[in-house]
C-alpha cells in the first residue's frame, strides 16, 4: 500500500505557517518523498486563519487531495476548524502554549519551549521548528537535513537563533520518535539526481529566463505577483530589466516599446489588471510586436476573491481587444509544462510577431510540486529579425502569404522601422485606403493559419477506449488525472483529455481525441463552462455533462468524483 | 549639419495654417543642425493631430494608442539606450488620457524629449475642451463654457523635479528651433510644451492671442531656472503674460543608470544564454 498522507499546518497569519512548510517539504523531497504543497491564505470561516497542506507520498503525486492525517496546530482555532477533517488514526502536533483543549481519544504531541529549548530566551516561534522536527520523527525521516536548513534560513537573525532552531527541530524529532505511528517513510532513499520542489510560477519564470527574457514590466496584483517576484529575484543576476509600472496600462505599453526596440519582453497581470491592458493587446497585434502576456486568473467579476483560484478568464483572454486580431493562448497544467510553454510562448511571439498569452491561476501559481529535473528541457529561442541590409525599400508590413513580414529593429541599420496603431500601408504609415485596409487585416489574420499548425499540447490519459471522458484545461490537469486513476481503481473505465494549448483551437486533434466519448464531461473552474462553449464553437461537439467549481478553491479528485456521481 | 531633405516624410493631412507646420519645420531644422540621423531617432506618438507628426517626418516611428506614448518610449529607452527618443503628443493625450504616465515619467527621468503640442483643444475629435482649455471657453460639448480652471503642467513638472522644463510658441520659429535643440541635447527627461494654435477649432487662443502674451523668460532680471521656487512661480504664470524659454533645469540621474544590467550594452537584438542547471539548483 503506497503511503499518502496529508499534513495540515494551521495558525494565525504571522505565526510562521508558510515559513516552516517550505523547509519541511524540501527536507522530505530531499529524503525521496513526493510532496505537493497548497496554500490557503484566508479561512473559509473567518479571517486571519491560514493553513498549508503538505501532501506527502512515496510515489509521484498529481496534485492535492482532501482530508487530514497529521494536524499541526499553532493555535486553538486550527484544532477547532480542522478536527472534522482529521482521518481515523490521525495525530495532532500542537503548540502547548496556545492550544489548551484537545479532543479525547486522538493521539496528540504537545510541544512547549520548556521541553524544546530549556533555559533559553527563544521566542514562541521556535516551536514551529520543533513541530517540523516532530513530523519527521513520526515519519521516521532523519532530522539532520531539516535542522541544517532551518539553521541556514535563520542565519540572518544571528548564530543563537539559528542554533535554537536546529536544537528545537532535533528535540521535536526525538519527542515524536517515542510516539507509535503506523506510517513510515524510512524506506525512502535520496533521489539521484535530486528532485525539484517548485511552484508553477517559479517554473514559468525559469522558462522565461531560458527563453532569453530581457525585459519585464508589470504592476503588482495577486496572483500574478508571484511570477513577477520570481523574475525580480533573479533579474540583476541574469540581466533582465524589470520595471514596476504605475499601472497595468503602462506595464503592457512599456513591454511593447521594449519589444519594438528589440528586447525579449513580457508583462502579466490578473483580473482587473488585464481589463486595463486590453486596449494594448490590440496595439501589439496591430503593430505586429512580439509580446508574452501572463494572465493569472482569480475569481471575479471585479475584485472578486483576490487570493483564490479560478479558470474564469478563458473567454475574456480569447477575445480581449478591438475587432479580430491574431493571438495564441496557452495554459500549463503542471510546473514542467509551465516551463516548456514559457519557451513556446516566446518562440511563437517572436516568429509570429503577435501577442501570446499564458493563462495561469492562483492554484497553478503558488502550489509547489515535486518534479523530475529531466522534465525541464530548454531549447534555444533565437531572434527572428532581419539584420542584413535590405538593399532596397524596407516595408515593415510587407504583404506576405504567411502574414509574417520581415521584422527589423530601429537603430540597427539605415532601414526605418515605422510601426502604427492606425491601419497602415506596408511601409507603416497611416492610411484610409480601404483596399489596403482589407489586405492588411487579412494579412494579420493569416498568422492564425500558421499558429494553428503549431498547436499541440493535448494530453490523453487513462483507458483510450473509455466512453467516459473528462475534458479539462490548464491547472486542472493534476486533480482530473487523479480522478481518472481513482475511477480505474474502482473499476470504472475513464480517460482524461487535457488541453494546454487552446488557441488557435486544435480542432482536429480534439475531435480525434474525443472519438468514442459517449459520456463527455467538461471539468472547469468557472460557472458557465467556457471551454465547453469553445469546444462547441470550434468543433460542433459539446459536453453533455459538467463538473464546475467556482468557490475559489482548487479542484480535488474527491470534488470531481462527487461531481461525477450522477454521470458514472 | 545634415541636409534637411533627409527628414522629408509623407504629405500631411493637417489644416492649412495649423501650428503643427512650423513645429515640423523647426524640428527638422534642429535635427539637421544636431546631425541626428533618421535611423538613430525614434519618434513615439499616440492619438491626436500632433501624433501624426512622425509620419510627416522620416525616422523610426512608433505611433501607439491614446495617452500611452511615454510608456512605449520608456520601454524603447530601456531596450536600447543608444536610440534618440522623442515623444510628440498633444495636450489632450498627455495631460488628459496619459496623466498618470506623465507623473511617473517625471520621477523616472528617462533620457528622452517629450514635446507636448498644446493647442488647448481636442482637434482630432473636432473641438471639445482639453485639460488646458481656458476656463469659460465655449465648445459644442461645453456650450456653457469650460467650468474648471486649466491644468498647469509645467508647474506640475517643476514640483516633481522634471529635469528640464521649457516652453515655446509655434509662431516663433527660431525660438522653437533653439528650444528643440536644447531639449534634444539635455541629458534626462526634457519636457517641452509648445503653444500651437489650432486654426480650426480654437478661435480664442489664436496666433495673435499668443503673440500678445508670450515673453522670453531668459530676459527677466530675476531669471533663475535652477531655483525651483522661482521656476514654480514662473511655470504657473498664465493669462496676460505667458513665459516661454527654459523655465527649470535640475540635473538628476537618468532612469537608464538605475539598471546595472544595461552596462553590458543594449538589450536590443540579444538573446542571453543562461545556465539551466544553475537555475534549477535552487529548487533541489
Amino acid at each position: 500500500m503506497p503511503l499518502d498522507l496529508n499534513i495540515l499546518i494551521g495558525g494565525a497569519a504571522g505565526q510562521g505557517v508558510h515559513a516552516i512548510s517550505t523547509p519541511l517539504a524540501k527536507s522530505l523531497v530531499r529524503a525521496g518523498a513526493w510532496v505537493v504543497v497548497t496554500q490557503d491564505y484566508q479561512s473559509r470561516i473567518r479571517g486571519g486563519h491560514i493553513f498549508n497542506v503538505l501532501r506527502v507520498a512515496d510515489t509521484p503525486l498529481a496534485g492535492p487531495r482532501e482530508g487530514v492525517d497529521l494536524l499541526v496546530a499553532l493555535n486553538q482555532e486550527t484544532v477547532a476548524l480542522h478536527l472534522p477533517e482529521l482521518a481515523p488514526g490521525g495525530v495532532i502536533i500542537y503548540d502547548a502554549a496556545t492550544v489548551k483543549e484537545l479532543p479525547p481519544g486522538v493521539t496528540a504531541v504537545g510541544l512547549s519551549l520548556a521541553d524544546l529549548l530549556p533555559g533559553t530566551a527563544a521566542g514562541e516561534i521556535a516551536v514551529n521548528a520543533g513541530a517540523s522536527g516532530a513530523l519527521l520523527g513520526l515519519l521516521q525521516v532523519p532530522v539532520a537535513g531539516l535542522a541544517e536548513m532551518l539553521a541556514e534560513s535563520f542565519a540572518a537573525k544571528g548564530e543563537e537563533v539559528a542554533e535554537w532552531n536546529r536544537r528545537a527541530a532535533t528535540r521535536g524529532w526525538e519527542l515524536a520518535r517515542a510516539v507509535a505511528y503506523p506510517h513510515s517513510l524510512a524506506h525512502l532513499t535520496p533521489p539521484d539526481p535530486p528532485r525539484l520542489f517548485i511552484s508553477g510560477h517559479e517554473a514559468l519564470a525559469l522558462g522565461a529566463l531560458m527563453a532569453g527574457l530581457t525585459f519585464i514590466s508589470g504592476y503588482p496584483m495577486t496572483p500574478w505577483t508571484s511570477l513577477f517576484n520570481a523574475i525580480g529575484q533573479r533579474a540583476l543576476k541574469y540581466g533582465v530589466v524589470l520595471e514596476q509600472a504605475e499601472d497595468e496600462i503602462c506595464a503592457i505599453n512599456m513591454a511593447i516599446g521594449a519589444s519594438y526596440a528589440g528586447a525579449r519582453a513580457m508583462t502579466g497581470t490578473s483580473g482587473g489588471g488585464f481589463c486595463l491592458m486590453t486596449e494594448a493587446v490590440g496595439l501589439a497585434a496591430m503593430t505586429e510586436t512580439p509580446l508574452v502576456v501572463v494572465v493569472a486568473q482569480r475569481p471575479g467579476p471585479s475584485t472578486g476573491l483576490p487570493t483564490r483560484t479560478s479558470q474564469g478568464d478563458l473567454q475574456f483572454v480569447l477575445w480581449a481587444g478591438q475587432d479580430d486580431s491574431p493571438r495564441a493562448v496557452l495554459a500549463p497544467g503542471s510546473p514542467a509544462q509551465g516551463f516548456s510553454l514559457a519557451l513556446k510562448a516566446f518562440d511563437l511571439a517572436e516568429r509570429y510577431q503577435t501577442p501570446v498569452f499564458i493563462l495561469t491561476d492562483q492554484f497553478f501559481a503558488d502550489s509547489q510540486h515535486t518534479c523530475r529535473p529531466e522534465d525541464f528541457v530548454a531549447r534555444p529561442v533565437p531572434m527572428a529579425v532581419e539584420l542584413k541590409p535590405a538593399g532596397g525599400v524596407y516595408e515593415r508590413y510587407a504583404l506576405t502569404e504567411s502574414g509574417i513580414s520581415p521584422r527589423r529593429l530601429p537603430g540597427f541599420g539605415p532601414e526605418l522601422v515605422v510601426a502604427d496603431s492606425d491601419e497602415h500601408t506596408p511601409d507603416g504609415h497611416l492610411t484610409e485606403d480601404l483596399e489596403i485596409r482589407v489586405k492588411m487585416h487579412e494579412k494579420r489574420l493569416r498568422k492564425l493559419t500558421g499558429l494553428a499548425r503549431e498547436m499541440r499540447g493535448l494530453t490523453t490519459l487513462g483507458d483510450p477506449e473509455a466512453p467516459l471522458v473528462l475534458l479539462c484545461w490548464g491547472s486542472s490537469r493534476g486533480p482530473v488525472s487523479e480522478a481518472v486513476s481513482r475511477l480505474a481503481a474502482q473499476g470504472v473505465a475513464a480517460r482524461m483529455v487535457h488541453l494546454s494549448e487552446l488557441w488557435p483551437f486544435p480542432r482536429e486533434a480534439v475531435v480525434e481525441a474525443l472519438k468514442g466519448a459517449r459520456k463527455l464531461v467538461a471539468v472547469e473552474q468557472n460557472a458557465s463552462g467556457q471551454l465547453n462553449r469553445l469546444l462547441r464553437q470550434e468543433t460542433g461537439l459539446m459536453a453533455a455533462h459538467a463538473v464546475r467549481r467556482y468557490d475559489g478553491r482548487p479542484f480535488t479528485p474527491e470534488y470531481i468524483l462527487r461531481g461525477l456521481s450522477g454521470v458514472v | 549639419m545634415l541636409p534637411l531633405e533627409l527628414y522629408e516624410g509623407i504629405e500631411s493631412a493637417w489644416c492649412p495654417g495649423c501650428g503643427n507646420f512650423p513645429m515640423l519645420k523647426a524640428f527638422k531644422q534642429a535635427l539637421a543642425e544636431l546631425e541626428i540621423r533618421p535611423q538613430d531617432l525614434v519618434v513615439v506618438s499616440a492619438i491626436g493631430q500632433s501624433s501624426k507628426f512622425p509620419h510627416y517626418l522620416k525616422c523610426n516611428t512608433f505611433n501607439g494608442i491614446h495617452g500611452r506614448a511615454l510608456p512605449v518610449a520608456t520601454g524603447i529607452r530601456l531596450a536600447n539606450p543608444r536610440l534618440k527618443v522623442v515623444v510628440t503628443v498633444g495636450d489632450g493625450d498627455q495631460y488628459g488620457e496619459g496623466g498618470n504616465h506623465l507623473l511617473a515619467a517625471f520621477r523616472r527621468n528617462p533620457d528622452l524629449t517629450l514635446v507636448v503640442h498644446n493647442n488647448q483643444v481636442y482637434a482630432l475629435t473636432k473641438g471639445q475642451a482639453s485639460p488646458t482649455s481656458d476656463q469659460g471657453m465655449k465648445t459644442l460639448l461645453q456650450p456653457q463654457g469650460v467650468p474648471y480652471p486649466p491644468l498647469h503642467p509645467l508647474a506640475l513638472a517643476v514640483a516633481q523635479d522634471c529635469s528640464w522644463v521649457g516652453r515655446s510658441f509655434a509662431g516663433l520659429p527660431q525660438h522653437l528651433t533653439r528650444m528643440y535643440k536644447e531639449a534634444l541635447t539635455h541629458r534626462g527627461m526634457a519636457f517641452l510644451e509648445v503653444l500651437q494654435p489650432c486654426v480650426t477649432f480654437n478661435k480664442i487662443n489664436t496666433y495673435e492671442w499668443y503673440r500678445k502674451r508670450v515673453y522670453e523668460v531668459e530676459k527677466r532680471p530675476d531669471y533663475a531656472p535652477e531655483d525651483e521656487l522661482w521656476a514654480y512661480r514662473v511655470a504657473k504664470e498664465w493669462g496676460e503674460q505667458i513665459p516661454i524659454g527654459v523655465i527649470f533645469r535640475k540635473p538628476r540621474p537618468i532612469l537608464e543608470e538605475s539598471f546595472p544590467q544595461l552596462a553590458a550594452g543594449p538589450l536590443a537584438g540579444k538573446v542571453p544564454e543562461r545556465p539551466l542547471a544553475e537555475l534549477l539548483q535552487e529548487f533541489t
